[in-house]
């Protein structure tokens, strides 16, 4: 059948189960808007191209779906360029649609131009310009098929209006095979019974668990390995909600602001398995002295993220939770006496770092952020889904809130940007209609896309947005306090809007707590009203996060409170 | 401190727009050298070959391969080094001397083995290929005599199919 450009992409962008899109409108895919109004395809329009990827991210995460957005040429298309980065820092499938000028204008700087996919060659997985619109089927299907396998990541299309506006013949196409791209989901079995091997003899294993665990839906099988051997883990800031945070042998996160517990057992460890990781640094700290004692076993999807920062043991590519599943088949039985005994010695050692050092702060006059976090916790009943800004919000949120189910914890890792909470809660709360979501947020980041509260109101979406007011860019400040001698240099922010007034001005809720026992009351007010709504909570202005490990030196000499 | 050698790679990748550029960024991205790159395509339209030489320590050679692997148009990668490989490098150079050194000079060149690409009263542009070390052989007995211009290939190879 014969279709334009625009009906072929609408076609493909049905087949491939997309219901919701991202986006702005502009020029160069006004055509694709027209065609996109006649479908049964939900459109959420952001206030910024920014705010649309993040959004689409979120969704993503929280869904396990691919996130897509479209976005117009030139400036709609550069102001995606955070977003993408963001996803693939974090391997998070998207599939970014930009409009493009004619393909005769291409090179001409013709109004609204700009070589995006130039520009973003290396920010995601892979990207297109789409040159004829007898190409286009097959590119937005390979885009879908690049973006969800394989090591997940955004993938971008960029679309010349003439393509969008010509015709083609449109023939559904089959499932996408790609010559040069085939990655290895099932592990190799020699490498596979060596790691069951050290599993079944390490006298003190650590499992070291990443977003691969939970982007794989490798979450059970990683609970049931670590359950029937009794191996303590820990998770990076990516892995969070991969293992029960309930569980006893959860150690909490490691690394820069990991636990005592975390980075003493890696530190002591004579196995590590790393599932979904990539040792990167915030992890590790001094490379050379990380895990020392340990064995290294690596097991992920991405041969390149194998050896790359530290060295390793046995290397295990293949899918996490496929790894997981044949791991358990070759080694596990039910927990018992036996395994308990063998355990006990190495956890009773792990129990005697988590009592001497649990995260811990002190409540006193003014409101502490870490407490703001847990009551969090405790009155979502750590069911929510928490998205995160960037810097001690994140950690905090990190440390304070109990993560016990996979996706439910949705944060910048990688690249760490700054204003992804808000418009990832967006998507997360499109994603999950019934489920609350919270975004924890800092006075600082919160600003960076605040402009995405109007859309919040306009699609009746009843996001939570938590502010720790600190007054500070409170990371960078922590920092400046520790290393810098307390010379605050530009992290004093010295004018900042009135929260409660501009939630209003925006349509939303607006609340305040400035003394402890105001934060309950106000957390359960807001959370109760379905609208979305920014709490604004004036925290101690100068409270750092802890533990705290100095860039570059190892992760088991760490600052305490 | 591992010892950074010279490592020959060539890789099969799709003859599409914008490939030697993902390859070419992917090592300025990730801050390795390219010490030559040389890329055409082959006897299949669809097929490029692309040869780099890179000068590494061999844990970022591992970490060079599995990053080019890792890019969507790279059909296909190898290691083009010891014997087991054929590599040859092609360079022109403009030898430009007095006219009574001509003579010389193209005693010089029909030693080498050069070709004459070339010639005028007092210049030459002389073709010399080989191993790559014979190709700088061949340019260090050429260059008393006034090396203008140069240009250089950077190796090519293949692999010796199983005798």
């Amino acid at each position: 059948m014969e279709m334009t450009g625009s009906q072929i992409l609408m076609q493909v962008l049905l087949e491939e189960g997309v219901d919701t899109i991202f986006g702005f409108p502009g020029g160069a895919v006004i055509d694709i808007y027209d065609e996109l109004a006649k479908t049964e395809i939900r459109h959420i329009l952001v206030r910024h191209e920014q705010g649309a990827v993040h959004a689409a991210d979120g969704y993503a995460r929280a869904s396990g779906k691919v996130g897509v957005c479209l976005v117009t040429s030139g400036p709609g298309a550069t102001n995606t360029v955070t977003g993408i980065a963001t996803a693939h820092a974090d391997s998070i499938p998207l599939v970014v649609i930009t409009g493009q000028v004619p393909t005769h204008l291409i090179g001409n700087d013709a109004f609204q131009e700009v070589d995006i996919v130039g520009i973003t060659r290396p920010c995601t997985k892979h990207n297109y310009l789409v040159k004829s619109t007898a190409d286009l089927a097959r590119t937005v299907k390979e885009a879908f098929y690049l973006a969800r396998s394989g090591r997940p990541g955004p993938v971008l299309v960029d679309i010349p209006k003439n393509v969008a506006n010509s015709r083609s013949l449109y023939h559904p196409l089959g499932p996408i095979r790609m010559r040069a791209y085939n990655p290895t989901y099932q592990p190799n079995v020699k490498q596979l019974r060596q790691v069951a091997r050290l599993v079944e003899t390490a006298e003190r294993p650590v499992i070291f668990s990443g977003g691969g665990v939970i982007l794989s839906g490798g979450g059970a099988e990683l609970t049931r390995l670590a359950r029937s051997h009794r191996i303590p883990v820990t998770t990076s800031l990516m892995g969070l909600g991969g293992f029960p945070g309930d569980d006893p042998l959860f150690l909490g996160m490691l690394g820069m602001h990991g636990t005592y517990a975390a980075n003493m057992s890696t530190g002591a460890c004579d196995l590590l398995l790393g599932v979904g990781v990539r040792f990167d640094d915030r992890v590790t700290g001094k490379t050379e002295a990380f895990a020392s004692q340990a064995q290294i076993v690596h097991i992920d999807i991405d041969p390149t993220s194998i050896r790359k920062n530290v060295p390793v043991s046995v290397p295990l590519v293949g899918d996490c939770r496929a790894s997981l599943q044949q791991l358990n088949a070759m080694t596990t039985e039910e927990p018992n006496a036996a395994v308990a005994d063998k355990r006990r010695k190495w956890l009773d050692r792990i129990g005697e770092w988590k009592e001497t050092q649990p995260l811990s702060y002190q409540q006193d006059r003014a409101i502490k952020p870490q407490y703001v976090v847990e009551q969090v916790c405790a009155l979502t009943k750590g069911e929510a889904i928490v998205t995160t800004e960037v810097g001690q919000n994140q950690m905090w949120a990190a440390q304070y809130y109990r993560f016990n189910h996979p996706n439910h914890f949705i944060t910048s890792g990688g690249l760490g940007t700054m204003g992804f909470g808000l418009p990832a809660a967006i998507g997360a709360q499109i994603a999950c209609p019934e489920k609350t979501v919270v975004d924890i947020a800092g006075d600082g980041s919160i600003q960076m896309n605040i402009q995405e509260m109007a859309t919040a109101v306009q699609y009746g979406l009843p996001v939570k947005i938590v502010v720790l007011n600190n007054g500070y860019l409170g990371m960078v400040r922590q920092w400046q306090e520790l290393f810098y001698g307390r010379r605050y240099s530009a992290t004093r922010i010295e004018y900042a809007p009135d929260f409660v007034k501009l939630a209003e001005a925006y349509g939303a809720m607006g609340l305040r707590a400035r003394r402890p026992e105001e934060v309950i009351p106000v957390l359960t007010e807001g959370l109760s009203v379905k609208r979305p709504v920014i709490m604004d909570f004036v925290v101690e202005a100068e409270e750092s996060v802890y533990p705290m490990v100095p860039a570059g030196a190892p992760i088991t000499e760490m600052l305490l409170v | 401190m591992q010892i950074e050698e010279k490592h020959v790679m060539t890789m099969l990748v799709d003859n599409e727009p914008g490939v030697v550029s993902r390859v070419a960024g992917l090592f300025s991205g990730k801050g390795f050298n390219i010490e030559s790159i040389c890329s055409s395509p082959t006897h299949d339209p669809r097929v490029s070959r692309i040869t780099i030489v890179t000068q590494a320590n061999a844990p970022v050679v591992e970490q060079i391969e599995k990053q080019l692997r890792k890019l969507v148009n790279v059909i296909k990668l190898r290691g083009l080094n010891g014997p087991r490989c054929v590599r040859r490098e092609l360079a022109l150079a403009c030898i430009q001397f007095k006219p009574e050194q001509r003579a010389e000079v193209l005693k010089v060149v029909e030693l080498l083995n050069g070709k004459i690409a070339d010639a005028g009263l007092s210049h030459l542009i002389v073709e010399v290929s080989g191993e790559q070390e014979e190709v700088q052989t061949a340019l260090n007995l050429l260059e008393p005599y006034g090396i203008k211009k140069l240009t250089r290939t950077g190796p090519i190879g293949l692999i010796r199919e199983p005798k």
